[in-house]
Formats: structure tokens, sequence, C-alpha cells
């Protein structure tokens, strides 16, 4: 256990130098950098005093172990357009992000799983047809396009679902305040359905048929048959000796979701007006302002590290097979 | 001298008839499996736009035209004209902007896989077929670059290095490589101890021979399967890039920028300005993967989603 957990955490660790090489690569790949921290008016002398107060005048690989330094300590330099600390900007930002990605999450591989089963225990039937459709339309569509066509039809057409907004849940839940939070929770579940729909259709699409091919490999294996021809009940196989198996490969996919949904709420974040990372990097792009892009990219990244060590954890002890 | 030795012949060109059975099977099969018949009409009319839309565009794309802003689909405009799917704010054709659109989608589409997949394919061969610490760069790299959500990382290198064709072009392909290279990777590994592959070595043929005429073409499948999922994938990504701003320049209509001007007019249910460019989206990549799942059912039975 301790040397898988060692061995893993020494991964994450080269990855994360890796994350940062990177990004300090996409820092300096279109020529020098000062250019980029600078107002588009400034004068020579003042490119030239940024310049060196940045620390661009000193030697590559100065300016990257500096660059690590800074960023251990989360400084990314002060945001262009906010003024103040660019990591404090996306701190700000962060909570509602993590609630939209979560609940988008969870909606999607909550209702994969059933559909995914239930296209599977049907196989050939229309009602299969009818799902694997949806699931191979839900993986054609755009993010952002389903969000201003739910905009459009729940939003304003049908009027069911607000627009825009975000009720805070994490926010007051991090300063100790339970009761405010748990309170908003219905609230802000409500504001949250049509981005978090909107972002999950993609992962509920690929996960309904992950499910379903995994849940028809499964059916077919020796054990289920036993089961089966012991007379348990057709539901108690496939709750009891199907599903735990059929899990395991998507567990693995969550991981991976997370990260790809934390991609997509960027994009959808920025057509529902929601008040996370998201929106913050859409107007940041705008303003270019790179000490808030390069702070949310590393800090989204950094979270989608920490998850895959998580999900490799529940992964070894979900499969015996796997050796910790 | 490789062509003429029995031992690789699985790697050189078979011979005319065996082709043209193989042709004939796929379009038994395709024609058999009427999804991918659907999904290879879309394409077609997708190619065939994308290649005479200059000529099939009733309006010049970025012809501005005040009094003509804001049409319902199939307003008539000035002369006898038609706006068939509307105008948007600037008084542009909806419709031709539409048609020109398809171009930087499938360009960026295919030439970020023939980016992508060449640097894969090459770094696959050269990490499976050598080994050792070669390999184990090669495949740590990529791990760093599978640990960034890849919209992220094509944001923080376009942010830099500003919008335009080329660097999208770039940026999608370069975050595409390590599928390719870890699928050649996998397969490099058991075909290079093939008796054929074996038989070339001991021919004498040059190491780059030996990988790019014995063992790349018999990894050709795996790959085109793969490319013609990857092709949706980077429309997409290409469409969010261009949403957010980070695509092409504005003079260059793409669907992804004609949503992203769409969300403007949302409350004065303008539905046209984002409806057909999301279409456009939707059909396009619906083809691709459509075609990807047919390809490999075709190519490679034994991975069939046993449906």
């Amino acid at each position: 256990m301790w040397t898988f957990l060692v061995r893993r955490l020494l991964q994450s660790i080269i990855v994360l130098i890796g994350v940062t090489l990177i990004s300090f690569v996409s820092l300096q790949i279109g020529g020098d950098p000062t250019y980029l921290f600078v107002s588009e008016n400034a004068s020579t002398e003042e490119i030239e005093a940024a310049r060196i107060a940045l620390g661009f005048d000193r030697p590559l690989h100065i300016q990257y172990l500096s660059y690590v330094w800074n960023a251990l300590q989360g400084d990314f330099g002060n945001s262009l357009s906010y003024r103040q600390p660019a990591m404090d900007v996306v701190l700000e930002a962060m909570p509602a992000t993590i609630e939209l990605t979560f609940f988008s999450l969870v909606l999607a591989i909550g209702l994969s799983i059933p559909l995914g089963i239930y296209a599977a225990l049907n196989r050939g039937k229309p009602a299969d047809g009818g799902i694997m459709t949806f699931a191979m339309l839900g993986q054609s569509i755009p993010n952002f396009w389903m969000g201003i066509m739910m905009i459009m039809f729940f939003g304003l057409y049908l009027r069911w679902f607000p627009i825009s907004g975000h009720v805070p849940f994490l926010e007051p839940l991090f300063d100790g305040d339970f009761q405010t939070a748990f309170s908003n929770l219905p609230r802000s579940m409500y504001y949250m359905v049509m981005p978090a729909f909107a972002v999950g259709t993609y992962t509920l699409a690929r996960n309904a048929r992950l499910i379903r091919s995994s849940m028809l490999e499964v059916l077919q294996q020796d054990y289920v048959r036993t089961a089966r021809s012991k007379g348990i009940s057709e539901r108690r196989v496939v709750i009891h000796h199907a599903m735990r198996n059929a899990w395991l490969p998507v567990v693995t996919m969550i991981g991976l979701e997370f990260g790809f949904l934390l991609g997509g709420v960027v994009v959808v974040e920025t057509v529902f007006s929601y008040p996370g990372i998201g929106r913050l990097v859409f107007n940041a792009i705008n303003q270019r302002d790179i000490p808030v892009v390069q702070a949310s990219v590393i800090l989204l990244a950094l979270i989608f590290i920490l998850l895959n060590l998580i999900v490799d954890l529940v992964y070894a002890r979900l499969d015996p097979r796997v050796k910790l | 001298m490789v062509e003429t030795t029995p031992a690789s012949q699985p790697a050189t060109a078979p011979p005319v008839s065996y082709r043209k059975r193989e042709f004939r099977r796929a379009m038994q099969s395709m024609v058999a499996s009427r999804w991918a018949l659907v999904g290879m009409l879309i394409l077609l009319v997708v190619s065939f736009v994308a290649i005479f839309g200059p000529w099939l565009a009733p309006f010049d794309p970025n012809r501005q035209n005040i009094m003509m802003r804001l049409l319902e689909p199939g307003e008539a405009g000035a002369g006898d004209l038609t706006y068939w799917l509307g105008s948007d704010q600037l008084g542009r054709d909806v419709f031709s902007r539409l048609l020109y659109g398809a171009r930087v989608s499938l360009l960026v589409g295919v030439a970020s896989i023939a980016v992508g997949g060449t640097l894969g394919t090459i770094a696959g061969l050269v990490s499976g077929y050598f080994g050792g610490w070669v390999d184990d760069v090669i495949m740590r790299l990529g791990d760093i670059q599978l640990a960034f959500p890849f919209i992220l990382l094509a944001i923080m290198f376009l942010v830099v290095l500003g919008p335009g064709l080329m660097n999208m072009i770039l940026v999608l392909g370069i975050g595409q490589w390590i599928t390719y290279a870890r699928i050649v990777r996998a397969q490099t590994l058991s075909l290079r101890e093939k008796e054929y592959v074996e038989a070339a070595r001991a021919m004498g043929d040059s190491t780059f021979s030996i990988l790019f005429r014995t063992i790349l073409p018999n990894i050709i499948a795996p790959l085109t399967v793969i490319a013609s999922f990857n092709v949706a994938g980077v429309i997409l990504s290409e469409a969010a890039l261009s949403f957010l701003g980070l695509g092409v320049p504005p003079d260059v209509p793409t669907w992804g920028s004609m949503l992203s001007e769409s969300r403007d007019h949302l409350l004065s249910n303008k539905w046209w300005l984002a409806v057909f460019p999301g279409l456009a989206i939707v059909f396009t990549v619906l083809a691709f993967n459509i075609i990807g799942d047919w390809l490999r059912d075709f190519l490679d039975p034994r991975l069939k989603e046993n449906g």
C-alpha cells in the first residue's frame, strides 16, 4: 500500500514539475514575455522597467526556478485588471466552479448508470436503440451550444429555469456557516441545473455507452450464469453480481471525466454568466490578463492531478486484483 | 528490395484485386449499416460545401449592410437575393457565413490530426521500437501533457500566441500527439518481435525502412479509427476556442465565432443566429463519430461495442 502511495505521489510530483515547465514555456513561446505584462501603450522605458521588475532580463533557467519558487507560494504576479494577486482572484471564483463541476459529474454519472444498464438489459430493443442514438447525439453536441439552446428553450420560452446567476453553497460552508449553506442548497441546485446539464451531456452520453458495453460483457461471464442458475432473482443478479464488476471501468473514467468537465465548465460558465473560473478566464483572455489565465490553468491542473491520484487509490480498493 | 521478399509481404502493397475486394467489402458494410451511410453523406455534403462554398454563397460573408441587419430567415434583402437563414447584427448573410465556416472547421479538424497524427506516430514508433530511456522520456512527456485538461492547455498557449489559423492547428495538433503515440507504441512493441520484422532486419534494412515500410503499414487500421473520432473532437475544441475568442481572426467566419456573436441576441429571440451554426457543428461532428464507429467495427470486429 505504502509503496504504491509513494510511487504514485512521486509520479504526481514529476507531472507537476512538467506542468510548471509547460506553463513557463507557454509564456516564452511568443517572444519577450514582458509585452504580456505591460499595457499596449507602454513606452520603451516603461517596458524596460517592467522587464527588470518582472525579472525577464535574467537567464532562462534562473527565470524558471524563480517562476517555480513563486508558483509554489501561489504567487503568479498581480492581475493586470483587478490589481490584486492573481491567485486571490482565482481562488475567489473557485468554489462556484467546483460546485458546478461536481454537480454536473453527479448528474451525468447518476443518469448514465441507469440508462446504460437499461440499454444493456434491453439490448436490440427500441429502448436500447433510442438510448444509443441519444448517446451518439450527446457526444456530438458542443456543450456551449447545448447551453445556448437550453437558455432559449427552458429559460426564455418555457421559463422553467433561471438563465443566469448563482447561489453560493460552498462559500458559506467554508466559512463555517452551515445553516446558510444548507438553506441555500436547493436554490443553488436549481440555478445550476441548466449549466450542469450542458456541461455534463457529453460525459453522460459517453458513460452511458461505456456502462452499456461493460454491462453486456459482464452479463456474458460465467459467474453471472452461475448466479442465474442458482435461481437468484434477475434483479439481484444485475445489482449484486453484474453491476459490481461493470462499475470498474467507470470508476477509472470518473477522474478523467472530472478534468474533462472542468474544461467544459470553462466554456459553459461564459454562456450562463456563471461567476466561476471559466468566466474569469474568458474575461482575462479578452483583457489579456496573463497572470490570471496562468493561475487559473495551473490551479485547475493541480486539482485534476490530485483527483486522479484519489481515483487511483479508490480503484485499487474497489478491485482486489489491483495490487497496492 | 523489401518488396520482393515474401517474408515482408504483409507490409507491402497488396495486389490490386485484393484492394478492390476490400473496397467492395467496405462499401457493402457501409450500405448495410445505414448509420454509416448517413454519416458518409453528411460528410460529403460538408466537404462539398467547404470546397465550393465561395461559388455557392449568395453573399460575400463579410459584407456588412446595416439596413439589412437581423433579418429573419427567408426574408428578401436588397435586389432579388434572399437571406435564407437570416442575417446577423451587422447585416451579414448567415447562410453564406455558414458555408465559409465549413472550411475552417474541416481544415482545422483535418490539419490538426495530420500534425498530431504524424508527430504521435513517429514518437510511438521510436518509443516502441527502441524502448529504454527514449521510451521513458517520450511516454513521461505524454503523461505530463495528459495531466492538463486539454482545453486549458490550448487556452494557455493561444492567449500568448494570439489568434490565427496556423496557431490553432498547431496547438490542437500538438494536443493530440500522445493519443497516437500510445497506440502506435503498443502496436510497435508487439510487431517488432514478428518474423517479418525480423526478416527485414536480417536482410539489413535500415531502421527507417523497418519503422516506416514494415511496421507502419500494419498499424494503419487502428490509427484510422482513432483519427476519425479525433477529427470530431478537434472540431468541437476549435468551436469552443473560437467561441472564447481564441480562434482565427474576426474576418474569417467560423461556426464557433458565429455562436459567440449570437449570445448578444439571445434575449431578443434572434434564434437563427444560434441555431444554424450549432446544427452545422452537430451534424459534422456526428458524421465523424458515426464513421469512426463504423470504421472500428469494420476494421476490427473484435472491438465491436456488443451492439
